[in-house]
């Protein structure tokens, strides 16, 4: 079981409306694996990411994350959402509680920890992302950079299996770019499993198993960075590299 | 850092002195000065006539004489004292809240003195004095508390505040049938004036917030049932006149019940007004939710909150923060619109008065009676609005 892949993905299809955004989609992710997911905007790369844990609902195919599938069955959805973190683009931190409140919400209410016990756990993650000075404001006080990092402590405090990552550094001033990479990178060598939609290549290149270039509803192409970066197969693929790649 | 820096002071005429301000503002040209002319006699016109009018040609006695009516109605004066306990516990957590949650307001002390100022200035009896004068104290002292230990007290006058209204009911409606109890029944048809009304307001206010609160959230339920009867509620009721509802709540409620059961009157404004407000708040209630981003829902889902614990924690408190403002200016109605019972046949404020104007002594004395009256649904309409105005303040809204 432990073995086994921990997403399996089977011929996943999703339409909004008459438009079909996942043209039967098949992926199987490993433990500890790095996924990066790139691709034009909407080739339904982040439509994708949103299927694992259930904020889109796919229409045909099969979901298992963990061992468990994925159904309407609210309990099952609610399983599979608290053993998955996910960072938004807008950081989507609840803005009337602290940074502290923010953490620790989740492991009490779902996980029913003891406040000692969430609090401790937040302040090490504070700790982790390097913004422990930061704990008692709130979200609406910090910049781009240290609130997408608090996102990413909020979603850890949970003790996830596995990190969604959904474009986390498109909404940053470049200079706070790097800030979120880093706590990405050292989380990616800390073993967690992670897919990652994103357009940053260095943090790619630097930790990434495998790359999935996404285009109009469909995995055009996968392959290590390597495979990806220097011998790139399909004609999609090399134009679409050599645009992001330009300057 | 010897330098000095150099001040450079505003232009002469932003410098503010009285003259400078009044010859811009005022006098700027001289069609201004006309028209700030112009003001200033009406303004002197209409007050020295209104003034004129009210310290010497009204006839305040009525007032005077009527004074415990308007205030209790028929409430028999031996049990009066259960009143001012309960009022008296009142303005205690108002001096310790105001102490905790106002710190820096200098009006509180003043707010708290207001009794003793009316017990001096107002023609009143030697009891009603006395106990005016012991409501200060209490005030001053619960206010005194809470600077000296606020946050020792936080959660018992959160608590306090809690029970305040089954304590208000308890001590105003009574316990036992038995004459020799402490607290006998008093049958609510002796309940009128400002008691009755302050009474229908606060029971109209707590009920109708978590009812609108539901109907708000079942709007937006995918449940079909659900959604369809908080749709069908809020648009029914919103489409009749509240005077309606109480005259159904008082004349056709007995249909629906079976037979030996009454209901008492006063209950019935009560359940009227409160479902009749319940709908309003419910529109105002979604209005906030409806300014929530999609993101907040999507990050509570994604940390495994479930649709109750994401209202609750997430959702919830952003919402009723920024619909305060519209929320207090509904409240404010709703006590207002009290005075409708009038029309049924209760003696709350408004109903009162008009009996009070029907004794022959007092024939065409309306205008001292509605002058008073008015003013105060003014004081506590504006009390209202100073608190909300308070509450926006601590809460932040507009700010993050």
């Amino acid at each position: 079981m432990s073995d086994g892949p921990i997403i399996k993905v089977e011929d996943v299809h999703k339409w909004y409306g008459n438009f079909h955004a996942l043209k039967g989609i098949n992926v199987e992710v490993k433990r500890r694996e790095v996924i990066v997911i790139f691709g034009p905007s909407g080739s339904g790369k982040s439509t994708f990411i949103r299927t694992l844990n259930r904020l889109e609902e796919h229409q045909r195919g099969r979901i298992f994350v963990d061992g468990i599938e994925l159904s309407h069955d609210v309990r099952n959805i609610e399983q599979i959402r608290s053993e998955t973190g996910m960072v938004f683009q807008q950081f989507n931190l609840f803005p009337h509680l602290t940074v502290m409140q923010n953490i620790v919400l989740a492991p009490i209410q779902v996980r029913k920890w003891t406040k000692q016990k969430a609090e401790e756990t937040a302040m090490q993650l504070l700790e982790r992302v390097g913004i422990p000075e930061q704990a008692y404001k709130y979200p609406g006080q910090l910049s781009g950079g240290q609130q997408q990092r608090v996102a990413i402590a909020r979603s850890l405090a949970m003790q996830p299996k596995i990190m969604l990552f959904d474009e986390p550094t498109s909404a940053l001033d470049p200079e706070m770019i790097k800030e979120v990479l880093d706590v990405m990178v050292e989380l990616a060598k800390s073993g967690m499993t992670i897919l990652a939609v994103t357009h940053e290549m260095g943090f790619a290149r630097a930790v990434a198993d495998r790359m999935l270039f996404f285009d109009k509803g469909e995995i055009v192409e996968q392959g290590t960075p390597e495979q990806i970066f220097n011998a790139p197969k399909e004609d999609r693929t090399k134009l679409f590299l050599s645009q992001i790649l330009r300057h | 850092m010897t330098k000095t820096t150099e001040h450079i002071l505003p232009p002469v005429l932003e410098r503010s002195n009285l003259l400078g301000w009044m010859r811009r503002n005022l006098f700027g040209s001289w069609i201004d000065a006309l028209l700030t002319l112009i003001g200033v006699w009406i303004v002197y016109w209409a007050a020295s006539g209104l003034l004129r009018w009210a310290l010497y040609t009204a006839e305040w006695k009525v007032i005077v004489v009527n004074a415990r009516l308007l205030m209790i109605g028929q409430y028999p004066i031996e049990q009066v004292g259960r009143l001012w306990i309960w009022l008296g516990f009142l303005i205690f957590l108002l001096g310790n809240s105001l102490a905790i949650w106002g710190r820096g307001s200098r009006i509180a002390p003043a707010l708290l003195a207001l009794p003793v100022a009316m017990a001096f200035i107002f023609p009143f009896g030697a009891d009603p004095r006395k106990w005016l004068i012991a409501m200060t104290a209490i005030g001053l002292i619960g206010w005194g508390l809470g600077r000296v230990k606020p946050e020792a007290l936080k959660r018992s006058v959160i608590a306090g505040w809690v029970i305040s209204l089954p304590i208000i009911i308890l001590l105003t409606y009574g316990l036992s049938k038995s004459e020799a109890s402490i607290v006998p029944i008093v049958r609510t048809n002796l309940w009128g004036g400002l008691l009755l009304t302050f009474l229908l307001t606060v029971v109209g206010i707590l009920f109708s917030f978590p009812i609108g609160v539901l109907l708000a959230l079942g709007r937006r339920s995918e449940l079909p049932a659900v959604r369809w009867f908080s749709v069908g509620y809020i648009e029914l009721v919103r489409g009749v006149p509240l005077i309606t509802i109480l005259f159904m709540a008082q004349l056709m409620l007995p249909l629906f019940l079976p037979e030996g059961w009454t209901v008492d009157r006063v209950v019935r404004a009560m359940v009227g007004i409160t479902l009749f407000s319940a709908a309003y708040l419910a529109e105002n209630v979604r209005g906030g939710l409806q300014a929530i981003p999609k993101g907040q829902f999507e990050a509570a889902a994604a940390l495994g909150l479930s649709g109750a614990q994401t209202m609750i924690f997430i959702i919830l408190p952003q919402a009723l923060r920024l619909v305060i403002p519209i929320l207090v200016g509904q409240f404010i109605a709703l006590y207002k619109d009290t005075s409708l019972v009038a029309i049924v046949g209760l003696l709350d404020l408004v109903g009162i008065a008009r009996t009070v104007l029907a004794q022959p002594e007092f024939l065409g004395l309306q205008r001292e009676v509605y002058v008073f009256i008015s003013l105060i649904f003014w004081a506590l309409s504006y009390g209202m609005s100073y608190v909300s105005q308070r509450l926006e303040e601590r809460l932040g809204v507009g700010i993050r």
